[in-house]
């Protein structure tokens, strides 16, 4: 993956835009964030495989960045905390946000087929 | 080296759960000739530790994890290695009874005579508390006469408050390489565990009682079992 070059990923948002895509979306704080501290409330959220359309994304300047999808049924995707980016072997866009301690923070992924794993 | 067996089932949800609860233990077994089927019902899919930099995606990890997985095996010696299939963080919302048909199944077919896996309402991650419960659920249903031995790893911060001192309790010096060799085939995500370790040490724990020393499990209590019924 390659820090996000906003310029760039902006055109692949826009490549995706107006198709039915698959979307991975997930944020997290691990699930052992409680076990290591008690005080640490524990949540995330994952989606994998959801099928939208969207006819605006954007990726703003600012880093780590947010990135919001504008859905065709009035519906929103967003994920805040994105620091890079690549578009892999099979054509998706996989965007992500790597914390300071080097673990996955918070993922969104577009797909023309279903990710499979 | 704990007492002898003749077919060992260990079931875990994750890549790397055998490494550092129980590889040495299993090493030993492996040692003696006793056949070790382990079924990894994930690979780890979700895991967190992509580094930053980045060294892989979330869809390229579960292929780092599998290769890392079997390399594992072959440090410890286990020669069946049965990845299930599922994914990691939704082991809890399969159907409850799809489990346990699951563990049923392979306890059917392997005929074990210990069966490792986490102890249920001790092993903090969901996934591991989901795979606790189908396994105990499985060996439940067989006639307390022919039950295999279950032992389970617990490691929740109040194990000792609820289970009190571990019953087995495995020096694993004589291994130490091949639980080495475990942990390290598992690099990718092992970083934060060599990690804690060092936190535990500033912390006081001394060489002797580290996870290359002894590896701690409990026998499953079937007169305290974690729930009245299935």
């Amino acid at each position: 993956m390659e820090i996000v070059d906003t310029k760039k990923l902006q055109e692949l948002l826009n490549s995706f835009a107006n198709k039915d895509v698959y979307i991975h979306l997930e944020t997290t704080n691990g699930a052992y964030a409680s076990h290591f501290d008690e005080k640490v409330f524990n949540a995330g959220a994952f989606i994998r495989n959801v099928k939208l359309s969207y006819e605006l994304g954007k990726v703003t300047p600012d880093a780590p960045h947010r990135v919001g999808l504008k859905l065709h049924n009035d519906g929103w995707v967003y994920a805040q905390g994105i620091t890079h980016y690549e578009l892999d072997e099979l054509g998706r866009l996989l965007m992500a946000g790597h914390g300071y301690d080097g673990k996955l923070a918070v993922a969104l992924e577009i797909s023309e087929t279903p990710f499979a794993y | 080296m704990l007492q002898p067996e003749r077919q060992i089932l260990v079931v875990f949800p994750h890549p790397d759960d055998e490494a550092f609860g129980v590889s040495g233990t299993l090493a030993q077994y492996a040692k003696a000739g006793t056949p070790i089927t382990y079924a990894c019902l994930t690979l780890g899919e979700m895991g967190r530790n992509l580094g930053n930099p980045p060294f892989t995606t979330r869809e390229g990890l579960p292929l780092i994890r599998k290769e890392e997985l079997k390399a594992s095996c072959d440090a410890i010696g286990i020669k069946d290695l049965r990845m299930m299939g599922l994914r990691d963080k939704t082991v809890e919302f399969e159907d409850d009874e799809k489990m346990v048909q699951m563990m049923t199944d392979l306890i059917d077919e392997l005929n074990p005579s210990l069966i490792i896996t986490f102890y249920p309402n001790y092993a903090v991650h969901p996934d591991h508390e989901a795979t606790a419960r189908a396994v105990v659920r499985a060996v439940r249903r067989i006639p307390e006469e022919n039950r295999p031995r279950l032992y389970g790893v617990a490691f929740a911060n109040d194990t000792l408050e609820g289970l009190g001192e571990p019953d087995i309790v495995n020096d694993i010096q004589d291994v130490k390489e091949a639980k080495w060799n475990s942990m390290h085939a598992h690099i990718s995500q092992t970083g934060w565990i060599l990690q804690e370790e060092a936190k535990r040490k500033n912390e006081g724990a001394t060489e002797d009682d580290n996870w290359l020393v002894i590896e701690r499990m409990y026998s499953y209590r079937w007169h305290e079992d974690f729930e009245e019924k299935f």
